[in-house]
């Protein structure tokens, strides 16, 4: 192999991804956008959801559990408190959509609290939504849990208590999807430049140019891949950075784990333009890369954990998350944004994406056709 | 360049069929037929772009089977399609490819600015290529193909889709080659006037085999006579044809399309024959012209149909549906 040829391919594509600015910056944009959109709208907490309140007991006791539920409504504001005189009244605003749940607390309830009878309040949940629904029964389970507290401590506290400690501090979800996010910049550069550009250099002949030259098999694959894997490492770090700084990522400028990212940034390149270059070898109709990329975005991005943890998956699922090169950049990226981990936190992703990146290019340089 | 037997089969289709040639040193041989008939499928596999079935060619003594690399590296090729990258520029084309070619560094720079200059783009190095003319990419193409300095060049169909000045720019060129370097020069092309200005020989093909090979002048001294006569009339006899066969200098007729073509070894003592037996038989003579033999009439001869006709002889689909 001619190392000289394989760095003749890369440098003609890199002078034409850095004449073409619109194609740099298409292949971030997207994954920004989806950085900041999806990262603010799923990641913060529930706020102001409209619950009712219907008290028909009308009791010193009732009253308590409304000021909770006031007191909630003005400090976590997990949902805003809205009186109702009428049960069926608010069961029918529930159904309509106007409220998310409604709280009744029964005639009886000051009765048989004072006779030490199981005293019962009720609460009708709109389930359609489980992320809002289980927020408001957690946050009302917790007021329960209060309100069962005795009001004189026993001297000696028999109840198992649970201390959580958390290891890192609060991770908001924009600072979780930022590692989907590089990793999608990079698959975006495979699909523009490991995919789309060498099959419209086929279908405009341009090909032919470089197939009447000596350059080998070999040496035309690696130049390919090699030009992708640059511009993957570009738009990558590039994200990283942007991303690291619109999510808050401490110690973004850290240059040893700056080292780290670049090094697993370049070898998810690799690793994701050597498997599209692979699907594409044989394929000669332009339309097809852009047919297939929603389909290939999903199965890649989804399964990796990008979004939602892996743990959460049916048993297919996983098995595709484990051959996916997503995950494994994702979770050294992971590593290293979020747990600001060092080599031991990415050696065995980086080695998983290096020899999935060298099975690829094997198999691309045996099905590559030099001939016409 | 040595073709022994190339031929080359897709299925059933026989593109090439056992063709073989020789073409020596500095000479420019032209490759001339309809498109379809199988020039380009042998000059792709003379060029190690396509394998052949069956048959070898050595170019520049390196055989297309067994040592593809020495030919790749000993021959420059201008393929039929556009294929300098017009996101680049004209000085980065020939760059990228000197480097392919491992031409030295050092040289670089002075090769690229003779070779632009000598097909006149100097001016336009530094200019995207996809804002060049046809005329001035096929010129780069051309410069870019000589950037390794190859022993021998070849030309798909260079002149194919240029209007008439850059055609003949790209001729001057070509002939310039010939004049100022060793080069030997392989094309391929379907215009007559292209292959009997620029060919030293010519190598008809047809339905992928050769009809025929030898020098323009040779090719039409082997037409029978030397000038061409065709003629429309009107009100003509059953036995007319066996009648023009017997005019003064007249060596064959034949009919297409209406159009009467009789070859003359002197095209205005027929005519002026012609013209009598007309006057005495009552037919009326709608048009008649004279020209000297051209490679279409060589053509003509050796595949039984006209260039033109050949191009467009092939498989015909009703379409009137679209726009009825």
């Amino acid at each position: 192999m001619k190392f000289y040829r394989v760095w003749a391919l890369i440098e003609r594509d890199m002078r034409k991804f850095f004449r073409s600015p619109a194609l740099m910056m298409s292949s971030m944009i997207f994954p920004l956008v989806q950085l900041v959109v999806l990262g603010y709208a799923f990641g913060g907490k529930i706020k102001g959801a409209v619950v009712a309140v219907v008290d028909q007991d009308r009791s010193v006791e009732s009253r308590r559990i409304n000021e909770m539920f006031n007191g909630i409504s003005s400090g976590a504001e997990t949902f805003r408190v809205v009186q109702y005189g009428s049960l069926p009244q608010a069961i029918h605003d529930l159904r309509s959509g106007f409220i998310r749940g409604v709280v009744e607390i029964p005639y009886d309830f000051s009765r048989r609290y004072y006779k030490h009878d199981r005293p019962r309040i009720a609460f009708t949940e709109d389930n359609t939504d489980q992320f809002v629904s289980s927020s408001l029964v957690e946050r009302i389970q917790q007021m329960v849990a209060e309100l069962n507290t005795p009001d004189v401590q026993p001297r000696l506290d028999t109840q198992v208590q649970l201390n959580v400690v958390e290891v890192y501090p609060y991770i908001e979800y924009v600072k979780y999807l930022l590692a989907g996010s590089t990793a999608m910049a990079i698959f975006i550069v495979a699909m523009i430049g490991g995919g789309i550009t060498f099959i419209d250099d086929k279908a405009r002949g341009l090909h032919e140019g470089y197939l009447v030259t000596p350059v080998s098999k070999s040496e035309l694959v690696m130049g390919l891949i090699g030009a992708g894997a640059l511009k993957g490492l570009m738009a990558g770090m590039v994200l990283t950075i942007i991303g690291g700084l619109i999510a808050g990522i401490p110690r973004l400028w850290d240059p040893v784990r700056l080292v780290y990212l670049a090094v697993v940034v370049l070898i998810a390149s690799l690793a994701m333009i050597s498997f599209m270059f692979l699907v594409m070898v044989r394929v000669d109709d332009p339309l097809v890369p852009r047919a297939i990329f929603g389909v290939l975005n999903t199965l890649l991005f989804f399964p990796s954990g990008a979004v939602y943890p892996v743990e959460a998956f049916p048993w297919w699922l996983r098995w595709i998350s484990v051959i996916d090169p997503f995950t494994y950049t994702v979770h050294a990226l992971h590593n290293l944004t979020l747990k600001s981990t060092g080599i031991e936190g990415i050696y065995k992703d980086v080695i998983v994406l290096f020899c999935f990146a060298s099975v690829m290019m094997v198999a691309c340089i045996g099905l590559f056709k030099r001939q016409l | 360049m040595e073709v022994a037997h190339l031929t080359k089969k897709f299925g059933d289709l026989v593109a090439v069929n056992d063709v073989s040639f020789d073409v020596v040193q500095k000479e420019i041989f032209g490759l001339l037929g309809p498109n379809g008939a199988g020039k380009t499928t042998l000059i792709r596999m003379m060029t190690t772009l396509t394998l052949a079935t069956s048959g070898t060619a050595r170019i520049a003594g390196h055989d297309i089977g067994k040592d593809a690399d020495g030919v790749r590296n000993a021959i420059g090729v201008i393929p039929q399609a556009f294929t300098s990258d017009p996101e680049l520029t004209a000085d980065e084309n020939m760059l990228i490819h000197a480097k392919l070619y491992g031409v030295p560094k050092n040289k670089h720079e002075q090769l690229i600015t003779e070779l632009l200059e000598s097909v006149d783009l100097i001016k336009f190095r530094g200019a995207l290529v996809r804002t060049f003319s046809g005329g001035m990419r096929r010129r780069l193409e051309i410069a870019r193909g000589l950037v390794h300095a190859p022993n021998i060049l070849f030309l798909d169909e260079p002149t194919t889709g240029l209007d008439p000045v850059s055609r003949s720019n790209v001729w001057e060129m070509i002939r310039t080659l010939r004049d100022k370097s060793e080069l030997t020069i392989l094309l391929t092309t379907h215009y007559m006037d292209e292959a009997d200005k620029l060919c030293d020989r010519i190598a008809i093909v047809d339905h992928g085999r050769l009809a025929a090979l030898d020098t323009p002048t040779r090719l039409k001294d082997s037409v029978p006579g030397t000038d061409a006569v065709e003629a429309e009339f009107e009100g003509a006899p059953r036995d007319w044809n066996e009648q023009l066969q017997r005019l003064a200098q007249a060596a064959g007729v034949t009919q297409r399309d209406g159009v009467t073509h009789i070859a003359s070894h002197d095209g205005p003592a027929t005519v002026a024959a012609l013209m009598d037996l007309a006057r005495a038989r009552g037919v009326v003579v709608r048009k008649v012209s004279v020209q000297s033999t051209t490679l279409d009439d060589v053509f003509l001869h050796y595949t039984g149909s006209e260039l033109r006709d050949a191009a467009s002889g092939g498989k015909s689909y009703d379409i009137s549906h679209l726009y009825r």
